[in-house]
């Protein structure tokens, strides 16, 4: 936040920053009274489009805003680069980037909102363009103040980081794989309980190479469940790390 | 929070003058001699229609009238009171309510003076429950929520045979909606009274639900050789269409969530699955899957997701 915050502040000095004010000139599909403020914030001077190739689905109304499920598919566009999710309206805006390198640019989570809200999906391809797609969701609100159930149950800490997953050969998409890992994700929007969540997921394959990178923010729901496509071959694991420098890391075989 | 503020409004309105409340323009319908059903909309719950999407009912006994579900809200009770004052010269001896969801038992606070009856796991869950219903109520049904308190059933209903007046009614402690329904029977007229567990042109509402329970309390309630069958939700039936249609629902439901689990989807493609043709033309039924897959979705999931050892 801080880093995004520095380069809008950087944007708006030079004022004429050409493509951040033609974005801003384009009527946003979602009517949304926060995304001039946005697209500031997170493009800059970059060149942003919304475009129908990038898909939000996400219920129109949350049942549970504390884990609102959202999957976001940029599978019709070429050569993308990272997957941003965003929504407007939240106490802390940005949920999750997601660097596919040679995984599917497509992934399922759920988030916690504070209120209704456009969710967003920002994607940028090899070129450097941005292609914003999204979707406006409607929420009972409490989502990001309210703690999370984890952390008032008392057996939370021996389960932090406990990670289980497995690959699904019955799925249409190749190389379909879900993976869970315990963690609380509190935001540190509720009284006295600090922001305490997971910030990277490295995924890698049978060589140890890394096919991509999830780097979730506090908005990502409790106990986080991912739904991404791995294609290849041999077995693929994850690791990551939440603030606090906990780590967890599980191999998932095909 | 929210529900303060909707109060302070709505004083400051009738301190000008506006006192009318909202006006649920009940009607009791009398399916069999001295038993009514007062029926709502089928619909969600919004302002509009102030929370009376649900069917209740009375049963004129002989030696008092007998009160199932209680309604949304305080204004809908004291209407529903005002009905039953219009319609019979019985007094009002008990209400029972069917079961915990807050669109059945709200307006209890209207039935002053008369006991209050629910199943013992009900009144455990609104115990636990209430207040976060009562915040999303003011919420969702604005004006209609004015004034209403929480009051709890606070006498333990038990299975078995109640004979009151002319009546014996048989009282049928099932679960599957919730952790307890209540069912009530009137074996004198063949009316049943099913709550939630049946719905009738109405997708089934599932935040509680244990489906497996649900479908053996559908066989219960089909077995009892009713001839009017008043759904929780929906038209009344001189059948048990609304027990096949509620069952075939729930069937193509958990089934549906179990191959998605299986063939490992997320829960937000999960929620754009079409809903089989069959169902189409129930009431809210695209928003009612929805929200059943955040109700029932999670743990087929988790069930699927074997712990790997953690190195
Ligand atoms: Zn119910």
């Amino acid at each position: 936040m801080k880093l995004i915050r520095t380069i809008a502040a950087a944007a708006l000095l030079t004022a004429a920053s050409s493509n951040a004010y033609a974005v801003l000139s384009v009527k946003d599909p979602l009517n949304s009274p926060a995304w001039s403020y946005m697209a500031r914030e997170y493009f800059a001077d970059d060149t942003v489009s919304f475009s129908d190739l990038v898909k939000v689905a996400a219920a129109p109304h949350a049942e549970d805003s504390m884990n609102v499920p959202v999957m976001v598919d940029a599978t019709a566009l070429d050569d993308v680069q990272e997957i941003l999710v965003f929504a407007d309206l939240n106490p802390i805006p940005t949920v999750l980037r997601f660097y596919p390198h040679s995984m599917e640019p497509k992934i399922g989570f759920g988030l916690k909102l504070q209120q209704g809200s456009p969710i967003r999906a920002a994607v940028k391809t090899a070129d450097g363009q941005w292609h914003v797609g999204g979707t406006w969701v409607n929420a009972a609100g409490g989502g990001c103040t309210a703690p999370s159930v984890g952390s008032g149950h008392s057996d939370w800490a021996s389960r932090l980081g406990e990670t289980s997953g497995r690959f699904f050969a019955g799925n249409n998409d190749e190389g379909r794989m879900k993976f869970k890992v315990m963690h609380p994700m509190d935001t540190g929007l509720a009284d006295g309980i600090p922001a305490f969540f997971i910030e990277r997921i490295e995924v890698k394959d049978a060589s140890g190479d890394e096919v991509g990178v999830i780097m979730p923010f506090e908005p990502v729901a409790e106990n986080p469940v991912f739904t991404v496509n791995t294609p290849g071959d041999g077995p693929v694991s994850v690791s990551g790390r939440d603030n606090n420098g906990n780590r967890f890391k599980a191999e998932f075989a095909r | 929070m929210i529900r303060l503020a909707f109060a302070t409004i709505l004083l400051a309105c009738s301190a000008l003058g506006h006192t009318a409340g909202f006006d649920y323009k009940l009607a009791a319908n009398e399916v069999r001699p001295g038993v009514f059903v007062v029926s709502g909309v089928n619909d969600d719950l919004t302002f509009e229609n102030g929370g009376n999407i649900l069917n209740t009912g009375f049963i004129v006994t002989g030696d008092g009238v007998v009160v199932i579900d209680a309604g949304p809200s305080r204004l809908y009770g004291e209407q529903l009171v005002a009905l039953i004052g219009q319609t019979t010269d019985e007094p009002i001896v008990r209400v029972y309510i069917t079961h915990h969801h807050p669109d059945h038992f709200f307006g209890l606070q209207a039935f002053d003076g008369v006991e209050h009856a629910a199943l013992p796991q009900t009144i455990n869950d609104l115990r636990l429950l209430a207040e976060g219903y009562s915040d999303n109520m003011y919420r969702l049904i604005g004006n209609a929520m004015l004034g209403t308190e929480i009051v709890l059933p606070t006498l333990a209903a038990s299975a078995g045979t109640l004979e009151i007046g002319s009546r014996k009614l048989e009282l049928l402690a099932l679960s599957g909606h919730t952790e307890s329904d209540l069912a009530i029977f009137d074996t004198t007229s063949g009316v049943l009274f099913a709550g939630d567990l049946v719905f009738h042109a109405r997708a089934a509402t599932t935040p509680h639900a244990d489906i497996e329970g649900w479908q053996a309390s559908l066989k219960t309630l089909d077995s009892l050789g009713f001839e009017v069958l008043v759904p929780g939700h929906g038209p009344v039936s001189e059948n048990n269409a609304p027990i096949v249609e509620t069952a075939s629902y729930l069937d193509w439901l958990s089934g549906t969530l179990a191959s998605a689990a299986d063939a490992g989807l997320s829960p937000a493609e999960v929620m754009f699955i079409p809903v089989d043709a069959r169902f189409r033309n129930l009431a809210v039924v695209t928003n009612e899957f929805q929200r059943s897959v955040v109700h029932l979705y999670q743990a087929l999931e988790a069930a699927l997701l074997p712990a790997t050892e953690t190195q």
